[in-house]
């Protein structure tokens, strides 16, 4: 019986989390429509998450494009398919890696900043004295940080993956010397427009996920310091088993339209 | 013959914790007048506050401001209700991630005001009115608690609303600053004929300000009247606070 009410309890919490996730961007895109659009803010925002995880974001892609080369050769060369570790490497990038990668990279680097920096405003009053100066919140915080992230995250997944296939070219040819124009038209062959689709798909929807759950936490923060920490950590929690549940659903229903190997 | 309220509140009910803090509290306020509202800290003046511009719902009670019930307006049907309403908060509640100049221009520029000049002029003209004169590209966290409050007033008052909130304007201030801050209060009300509201422990400001005094005692307004009134007055509840008795045993 415990567990039951246990389950149930944690049950009926989700499902209060994920209304109240789409009430906010319910709300964060009726204000879009209506044009609430702050431009200054957004492009003060488009800064902060979109060129500013570019370091953090090619890093990460050029080693897991590296690393996922060697670790692809060690295996496909005792078959002698070295040739086949471009294409391998390149789809594995695109329609996963890339977009799940990136999404967690910037949930760590740039949610965990605006959970903390929303949770800060609630917690000091802030948003309380934007609502008392008829600003509303969340045309204020929230759409320039969404309509940012929905812009920013497509892009850094593009800068993700394409550092990421490139560094698994310089590791393949260059320095485990796969033949260079088999790995290049192998890569050309087994990718096309729709695994391009499929990453540019998942990381407008990362983006979302990441800029809501983010806005959310900070704006439920409450208990001064101890609560915007709190905010954070579950920002972050949050938003990663989001992108790496939602990956896999989003794999398989992306797969109808955009088919893999056709 | 006195006219209708601005703001009529009945019967407000408000819980927090499994907390009684408002227990039926019934009030009137009346264009152009400088109420005081007194109380025990923890009392529930603040939440009162509150409650005038939306910012926290009532468990049951009404308030209703130029003939309008508010308790049940959304986020945005509040917005013209708070354009006329400005709130100074206890602690400022300024934008810390904007310098002194561009959080008091904060309310220009929301509501569509543009002109460079135009903000910087009303800027500079709102700081003085609060003696900040000089400190308009500092940063909120270089500033003196009563410094931030200042400012805090003077976003309040750079486009001169209806009716200010103030929440313990004079708390942690000097009592050369806390003078000038109770002057700025009877110059908006004789000049621009704002109607405010005041929350504070500070006698001095209170028996300086105030047009009607109220005493919010158990969640209820216990005393209303004048500051003669407050000070003549025999009831124990209000002669202790009126002379700073706590009622309590020391051992």
């Amino acid at each position: 019986m415990q567990l039951i009410s246990i389950v149930s309890g944690l049950l009926s919490s989700a499902l209060a989390s994920l209304g109240e996730l789409a009430l906010l961007a319910g709300g964060t895109f009726g204000s879009i429509a209506k044009g609430r659009i702050r431009v200054g803010l957004t492009i003060r925002q488009i800064a902060e998450i979109g060129f500013g995880s570019q370091l953090v974001v090619v890093v990460t892609g050029a080693f897991t494009g590296a690393v996922f080369t060697a670790q692809a050769y060690f295996q496909f060369a005792s078959l002698n398919m070295e040739t086949a570790v471009g294409p391998v490497v390149t789809l594995a990038m695109f329609r996963e890696l890339g977009p799940a990668l990136t999404g967690l990279m910037v949930a760590g680097r740039v949610g965990a900043a605006m959970s903390a920096e929303i949770g800060t405003m609630k917690v000091t009053q802030q948003i309380d004295a934007l609502r008392a100066l008829a600003v509303n919140p969340v045309d204020y915080l929230v759409v320039p940080r969404a309509l940012a992230m929905l812009i920013s995250m497509p892009i850094l997944v593009v800068e993700c993956v394409g550092l990421g296939v490139l560094a698994s070219y310089y590791v393949g040819v260059e320095v485990l010397n796969i033949n260079g124009a088999y790995f290049l038209a192998n890569m050309q062959k087994f990718t096309e427009g729709s695994d391009i689709l499929m990453s540019l798909t998942k990381g407008f929807a990362f983006g979302g996920l990441i800029v809501f759950i983010s806005c959310r936490e900070g704006l439920r923060a409450k208990d001064g310091a101890v609560g915007v920490g709190r905010a954070t950590t579950a920002t972050v929690v949050a938003s990663s088993l989001a992108i790496l549940i939602s990956n896999f659903f989003l794999t398989m229903a992306l797969n109808i339209f955009f088919p893999a190997g056709q | 013959m006195r006219a209708d309220p601005l703001l009529s509140v009945r019967d407000l009910v408000q819980r927090i914790g499994g907390q009684e803090i408002l227990r039926g509290l019934s009030l009137d306020v009346f264009p152009g007048e400088t109420l005081v509202l007194l109380g025990k800290s923890g009392g529930g003046k603040s939440v009162f506050l509150r409650h005038l511009i939306g910012l926290m719902r009532p468990v049951s009670g009404s308030i209703i401001f130029e003939g309008r019930e508010i308790t049940s307006l959304t986020e945005r049907e509040l917005e013209p209700v708070r354009r006329k309403v400005g709130m100074l908060f206890q602690d400022g509640a300024l934008f810390d991630s904007m310098n002194v100049f561009d959080n008091v221009a904060f309310p220009l520029r929301e509501r569509g005001e543009r002109d460079r000049g135009v903000v910087a002029e009303k800027v500079s003209r709102s700081l003085a009115m609060v003696n900040m004169t000089g400190h308009s590209h500092k940063m909120p966290v270089n500033l003196s608690g009563g410094m931030r409050k200042r400012v805090a007033l003077a976003r309040a008052i750079i486009s001169p609303p209806d009716v200010i909130l103030y929440d313990e304007p004079t708390a942690g201030l000097d009592p050369i600053v806390s003078d000038s801050i109770n002057r700025l209060i009877r110059h908006l009300q004789s000049e621009l004929h704002v109607t405010s509201i005041v929350v504070t422990h500070d006698m001095t400001s209170c028996n300086h300000i105030a047009d009607r005094v109220a005493l919010l005692n158990e969640g209820r307004i216990h005393f209303l009247g004048s500051a003669n009134e407050l000070r003549e007055s025999r009831d124990p509840v209000v002669c202790d606070f009126v002379q700073g008795r706590s009622g309590e045993t020391v051992y």
